[in-house]
């Protein structure tokens, strides 16, 4: 029953998708206001289906119907509810069912809160959503299909990979990482159809500013997720390895950052606007290569499932959307006007001009370490990686650069400048430079890198909090009262420009947290018998005794270990080993005593229930716990500036185009 | 042509060519330092193979713990043969084995062959698979398989 059900609904939303699509084309061709009209209402019936289809899924996963393919692969009568009900994203049917729905949701929520404002550009965006919407629902159809029926239903299943069992952050993690995933397709329909209609005018910025920063957000959330949950699950003390499916989900950051960047310019100037809309596609295609990684089996790793006819349906549809993208470039980037041009090389324009050749750059190194291990396998089926090394090398000094930029950029002026003002706007933050190398140098950063990073770190910090308090201290300087200031300055008016500093704060703790963390990091490899103590890093660690329990899904062996320091038990950490039904192999699961400072993080490398002996490795870096903080801070800043401001709607392009009064009222 | 277009063309000219020269750079750095840290994923046929060659690069040795060798030495050291279908490398190790190590298990060993005739590793992983299969025993070793393994132990999966 469930089964024919669930695949009735994902045929509906195939067709629905195919055929909203189609009209999208067709009314941007003809400029049918009916034929745009149909065009929403097959975006929000794929919506519905979509999402039903994931609902009947859900429903199957909670009453453990094994006739379903997907409920019997992933499902299990054991595990908690909260498992259950997170097995939807677990494997690889299910992710892509997930993807689905994630894409619905966004679809429909574009179409309503674009319907009569943009009738230039929506339809050719709807149609552009609704043929990646197509694409999705025809692999789930097919070779994603998590709706087979099972013949002989089997009485319980394995449960999903214990991995995810082991940390609650995989349950957050794939949703955000969708959400900015997925949701780098309404940019990218809007970027297609600037291209398709030869123009992108101030009306379509804002739309695509906004559908680019939200899904921004989630991406930047989900990639700390994914580094916080390697860290608390992994045991290997880092967060970050540069492994395949890590840079996937950096990639497509790093070009929707430089876009956010460039728009601006787009906005003041009038330039960099063919640029910008390359940004925004290479970002969505960037999504669909790191889906072909993470979904095809190509790198194995927590996040690949098993090979299938998945991925090189991902790569085809791949292929289409890169020749699709270049052909509409090649032909139409020309149609972009022109409206302004650069001015002096010292300015906050030619600053983000700098920026975005450093993001590409890097998106460059990323790209080609992740890439190239799978070309030379492919021509000459020999195995390798790119090892971390590599990365880190490029990296660091251009993530340096882009730091730099951070401080100087926002300090210059738009447009030309007198010497003098440069005198002005760039000598008062070296006191922050000064500043924050010499603290880092008291406590001991002896590493060139980390000392540059620190300098750097604090130029860009003084700038940005007085760029950010800008607006306030005028006011006040005005007479307004300092609340009054607040409210006006930084959260009415001034709100985007408020959201976008604190997302550079934050980013400048982030840098700093990074380079400072992975540099200062200490590890110590240490045996310990029951009772025994060692010295770690000035603390005293001692193993109180190793315990083994039985858990509902799983059994435990756990190595107890008192903290202490200076004499006094600031913690107890009890590093584990998970055994999980239907699993040959245990699960190490380390525990790390946090604190502002440093991060305590012991790992289990051996354990011995018996003879009451563990051995641990122990890693101790600084500022960790800022890294996680500054990046939810990042988040709440893009949130802060996407509220809209409460100026009356304004049609900028009303003039231009007869169709808009229609479509309002439409 | 306008003295001002004159200016403009050039500096378009200029600009395109820094681009250019840039962009030159930034491959030949990125090409060297990528050679520089390739890693390699060998099978104990591959070693024997190479010959010479694989003394000093650095290399992923992936294979199956060969049953009766494990031998523990002093501290945390220990060393084992490693086995594909063919052949066999005798490996030492000064990294603590993970809990999981023990006889007939599939291993990635990181190190270099060594002038004494054996493989010289800093780096023990031990491969747990994700998929859920009851533990074959003592069945030939499959090259897809051991390729399969060798991905799948990353730098956190030990």
């Amino acid at each position: 029953m469930i089964p024919i059900l669930g695949r009735l609904l994902i045929l509906g939303s195939l067709l629905a998708a195919t055929a909203g699509s189609v009209l999208g084309f067709v009314a941007g061709r003809t400029r049918s206001l009916d034929g745009l009209r149909w065009a929403r209402r097959f975006a929000y019936l794929y919506a519905a289906l979509i999402a039903l289809a994931a609902i009947v899924m859900e429903v199957a996963l909670l009453r453990h119907d094994f006739s379903v393919s997907y409920v019997a692969q992933v499902g299990s009568r054991l595990v908690p509810t909260w498992v259950t009900i997170v097995s939807l994203w677990s494997s690889l049917e299910g992710s892509i069912l997930f993807w689905g729905l994630v894409l619905g949701i966004y679809i429909a929520i574009a179409t309503f809160l674009t319907r009569g404002r943009y009738p230039e550009y929506q339809p050719d965006a709807i149609g552009v959503w609704l043929a990646t919407a197509a694409f999705f629902s025809f692999l789930i159809a097919g070779p994603a299909n998590p709706f087979h029926t099972v013949a002989n239903p089997p009485l319980d299943g394995p449960g999903p990979n214990p991995l995810l069992q082991n940390h609650v952050l995989m349950s957050i993690h794939p949703p955000f990482l969708y959400l900015g995933y997925v949701g780098m397709t309404i940019p990218f329909g809007f970027a297609c159809a600037a291209l398709l209609k030869g123009r992108l005018g101030h009306g379509v910025l804002k739309p695509l500013r906004e559908s680019l920063m939200l899904p921004w957000v989630f991406q930047t959330i989900a990639i700390m997720l994914g580094g916080w949950w390697a860290y608390e699950v992994l045991g290997w003390g880092g967060y970050w390895a540069w492994d395949p499916v890590e840079n996937a989900s950096l990639l497509p950051w790093l070009t929707a950052t430089a876009a956010l960047h460039s728009i601006m310019v787009v906005e003041r100037r009038g330039i960099l606007k063919g640029w910008t809309i390359t940004l925004v596609q290479a970002t969505f295609l960037l999504v669909l290569l790191g889906t072909f990684m993470t979904r095809s089996g190509v790198f194995n790793s927590v996040h690949s499932f098993t090979q299938s006819a998945i991925g090189p349906t991902i790569l085809v549809f791949l292929a289409v959307a890169l020749l699709f993208t270049i052909g509409l470039l090649a032909f139409r980037i020309d149609k972009l006007e022109v409206e302004g041009r650069l001015e002096g090389a010292a300015s906050r324009e030619s600053m983000f001009l700098v920026n975005n050749l450093l993001f590409v750059l890097l998106t460059f190194t990323v790209l080609i370490g992740t890439v190239f291990p799978l070309i030379v396998e492919a021509l000459k089926g020999k195995q390798m990686s790119v090892g971390r090394p590599y990365f880190d090398s490029m990296v660091i000094p251009i993530g340096a650069a882009l730091l730099f930029l951070l401080g100087v950029g926002p300090a210059l002026p738009w447009g030309r400048a007198t010497r003098e003002q440069l005198r002005k706007a760039l000598l008062p933050p070296v006191i922050g430079a000064a500043l924050f190398a010499l603290i880092g140098f008291l406590l001991g950063v002896r590493s060139a890198w980390t000392l540059v990073t620190l300098a750097f770190g604090g130029y860009a910090a003084q700038v940005t909090l007085a760029q950010m308090f800008l607006p306030m201290l005028q006011r006040i300087r005005r007479g307004d009262s300092v609340g009054s200031a607040l409210i006006e300055g930084q959260l009415r008016r001034g709100r985007r420009r408020f959201g976008s500093y604190i997302v550079h704060g934050a980013m400048v703790v982030v840098i700093i947290a990074i380079a400072v963390s992975s540099s200062m990091r200490q590890t110590t490899e240490l045996t310990f018998t029951k009772g025994q103590t060692h010295k770690a890093s000035g603390f005293d660690v001692t193993l109180v005794g190793v315990e083994q329990r039985q858990e509902p899904h799983r059994f435990v062996t756990a190595g107890r270990f008192a903290i202490a320091r200076g004499g006094k038990q600031v913690a107890t950490l009890e590093p584990r080993m998970n055994q999980y039904q239907m699993m040959r192999d245990p699960v190490g699961s380390p525990d790390v005593y946090t604190t502002a400072a440093r991060d305590f993080y012991l790992s289990l490398a051996n354990v011995d229930a018996v003879a009451q002996t563990a051995t641990v490795t122990i890693y101790e870096s600084p500022m960790i716990v800022w890294i996680w903080i500054a990046v939810i801070f990042m988040g709440i800043g893009g949130l802060i500036a996407l509220i809209p401001p409460r100026t009356p709607r304004v049609i900028p392009s009303a003039a231009r185009d007869p169709l808009i009064e229609t479509a309002e009222t439409a | 042509m306008t003295e001002s277009d004159k200016l403009r063309r050039r500096t378009r000219w200029f600009m395109l060519g820094a681009l250019v020269v840039a962009g030159a750079a930034f491959a030949v750095i990125a090409a060297t330092s990528m050679s520089k840290n390739l890693v390699y994923y060998w099978t104990p046929s591959d070693l024997h193979k190479a010959g010479d060659k694989a003394y000093g690069a650095t290399i992923r040795l992936g294979g199956m713990v060969a049953k009766g060798s494990v031998k523990k030495l002093g501290g945390t050291a220990v060393e084992f043969d490693v086995k594909d279908a063919a052949r066999v490398v005798h490996v030492k190790t000064s990294s603590v084995p993970p809990q999981m190590f023990r006889e007939n298990i599939g291993v990635v060993v990181e190190g270099t062959m060594v002038p004494g005739g054996y493989f010289q590793s800093q780096r023990l992983m031990v491969s747990h698979s994700n998929e859920y299969k009851a533990p074959e025993k003592g069945h030939p070793v499959d090259r897809k398989e051991l390729e399969r393994l060798m991905k799948s132990v990353e730098q956190g999966n030990t």
